[in-house]
């Protein structure tokens, strides 16, 4: 029986004049490692999950690319894709108006926010992933971002279901002021809920993650994981050397460093990671009953985007 | 009204109210940045009696940046926390500039986690450039402590008044301002990053301060329309040079905020209700559109 959980939309994919387009185009069947300079088969990167077969560099994935590699086939389900951004404070600098910088972003990124939330199974056990895409504007937190992220949440604690987040983030977005900060408090309220309802979130530290994603429902998760190299911190190296005048140490802020210094919990590869997370889902399910399969009050959004960007969103303010 | 800007003390002598819409949000900035305007221990001192200091996070220091406390407002005892800048360069110095590290945030926590053992509501007051970047800082996880502190508020099982002073800087002053009530003086700001920070991003140019804090929409009045602050504590003369008015008239609307938050609490579950509260006050913030309406309501 379909949970109702895995209603919803199915993807449809907007179209796009991304440069990962021209990355499939003949002629581009090589792909630069930028760690150890070794020109690596295109085919062969996305075999190996798009790590470096030489030096085990870990490529940054897009968020569907990591819903790929996480989920079952065909096993995802998007949630909220009709939920998309305003532009609040009529944002603008030189490099022009908020509002055009989103649509800019949606053609060219192929998405209409930072974060993509929604079902799927690993070998067959329940899930809610919220995944955040690096390259939609260094996948900034801002109102979207929150909103699809408490939804998740609370869809979780609702249903029982775990939910594992993705989190490669550049901080709050800040055309968005403070309705982008508050974020924070918005998502770790949620977070709050979903740790009452017993049911448990996995954070996975993505390359790189900082500022307020880090300072909120990122690093607070019941198990905090990332991969090797990640760079994680609060503030950046180059705030941090220019502000303290200070050579920062090697590895500062990888994997590694939050290892050694007890704010995660392990570092896993990339090829061990579906693995990982589903007997981390067996060990709860044992000792709690999540993914209690009931069927939930909140009533899916069956409306199918229409495939095109937005002309402009228009603001329409929710309370 | 710029004069104001460049005068240091209290001057008793021409106290005359001036328009406040002469200010703009870059005036404001250095209003909230002006080293002679009441920093928390004026407020603490001024509006509390019997304050006893508790010092350290149990784990690893004391930070001067952030100090707290017990002490008695009118007829209550309460638990009040706040960033500490200096009145002087070499004070400035010891509190780090208002600059928390994670060692200030986890005190912080304990003291919350104090208060709601015993029952006792928490006073916060807002003013900091932002938490400290460092490397120690990062070392001892900066952002997990400003995650555990909103954590520790979100659930924190009594009433939370935060109010911006001065300074209201991103996550770090968010960290002890997660509130059911947030008030929020005429001439703070509270943004999301520095203006100079925004300016060096996204002007590319942090001498582009004054534009960008104009964009950014960081005033008291901006974040009262947007509902993120509950209520603007009007300031008629700089806060610096009318400290006594001004923190009383902060002392005023905290205790006004206190009794409807006592009023919540005191009825049958008024705990839960307050956690309800608290969490619809945040989960409606935020500003999206549907493309298409939802099904069902």
């Amino acid at each position: 029986m379909r949970s109702i959980l895995q209603r919803g939309d199915k993807f449809q994919p907007l179209p796009t004049d991304d440069d990962r387009l021209d990355q499939q185009i003949p002629g581009d069947l090589w792909k630069k490692c930028p760690k150890c300079s070794e020109l690596i088969y295109t085919r062969e990167l996305e075999n190996n999950l798009r790590v470096c077969p030489k030096c085990g560099n870990h490529f940054r994935l897009r968020a569907r690319e990591r819903i790929e590699q996480l989920v079952d086939p065909g096993s995802f389900v998007e949630w909220d894709a009709e939920v998309r951004p305003a532009d609040p404070l009529e944002f603008s600098d030189p490099s022009g108006a908020y509002s055009d910088k989103l649509q800019a972003t949606q053609r060219k990124s192929g998405e209409y926010e930072a974060l993509i939330t929604g079902f799927g199974t690993v070998d067959g056990r329940s899930i809610v992933v919220a995944v955040s895409d690096f390259d939609f504007l260094g996948a900034s937190m801002g109102s979207v971002f929150g909103e699809k992220l408490t939804r998740a949440m609370e869809r979780c604690a609702e249903a029982g279901t775990p939910l594992m987040s993705v989190n490669a983030s550049g901080g709050a977005r800040m055309h968005e002021g403070l309705f982008s900060l508050m974020q924070m408090a918005k998502t770790v309220a949620a977070f709050a809920r979903l740790g009452e309802a017993r049911v448990p979130h996995i954070s996975l530290l993505a390359d790189p993650c900082y500022g307020g994603v880090t300072a909120s429902y990122a690093t607070i998760a019941d198990v905090i994981i990332a991969e090797p190299g990640t760079l994680v911190g609060f503030a950046g190296p180059r705030v941090i050397e220019q502000i303290t005048k200070q050579k920062l140490p090697d590895g500062f802020q990888t994997a590694e460093f939050l290892l050694e210094h007890g704010m995660i919990d392990f570092i896993v590869e990339r090829g061990d990671l579906k693995r990982t997370v589903a007997e981390l889902l067996d060990h709860y399910a044992r000792v709690h009953q999540v993914d209690r399969g009931e069927s939930i009050p909140w009533q899916p959004n069956l409306a199918r985007s229409n495939g095109v960007a937005p002309k402009a969103a228009k603001p329409g303010k929710k309370s | 009204m710029r004069r104001a800007l460049n005068r240091r003390s209290e001057s008793t002598a021409t106290l005359e109210p001036v328009e406040s819409v002469a200010l703009t949000p870059w005036d404001r900035v250095k209003l909230a940045r002006h080293q002679s305007r009441p920093h928390s221990l004026d407020y603490i001192n001024v509006l509390f009696t019997g304050f006893i200091e508790l010092h350290g996070d149990r784990l690893f220091g004391d930070d001067p940046a952030i100090v707290g406390g017990l002490a008695r407002f009118g007829d209550r005892t309460i638990v009040v926390i706040g960033h500490q800048k200096g009145g002087d360069t070499r004070e400035n110095i010891r509190r780090n500039f208002g600059m928390v590290r994670p060692e200030g945030y986890r005190k912080a926590e304990r003291l919350m986690r104090h208060a709601e053992k015993f029952g006792i509501p928490v006073v916060t007051f807002i003013d900091t450039p932002g938490a400290e970047p460092g490397i120690g800082s990062e070392e001892r996880g900066q952002g997990t402590a400003i995650a555990e502190s909103l954590l520790t508020m979100a659930g924190l099982k009594t009433p939370i008044v935060a109010v911006i002073i001065g300074e209201g800087g991103s996550g770090g002053a968010l960290a002890i301002g997660m509130a059911d009530r947030m008030l929020m003086l005429e001439n703070a700001v509270y943004a999301v990053a520095s203006p100079e920070a925004c300016a060096a991003i996204l002007w590319k140019d942090a001498g582009k301060a004054p534009q960008a804090a104009e964009t950014m929409r960081i005033t008291a009045e901006d974040l009262l329309s947007f509902g993120i602050v509950d209520e603007v504590i009007p300031e008629l003369v700089p806060a610096h040079e009318n400290t006594h008015g001004t923190i009383s008239a902060v002392g005023d609307a905290v205790q006004r905020a206190l009794d409807e938050l006592m009023e919540v609490v005191d009825q049958p579950s008024g705990l839960d209700r307050l956690m309800e509260q608290r969490y619809e006050r945040f989960r409606r913030i935020g500003v999206w559109s549907e493309a298409l309406p939802v099904a069902a309501e």
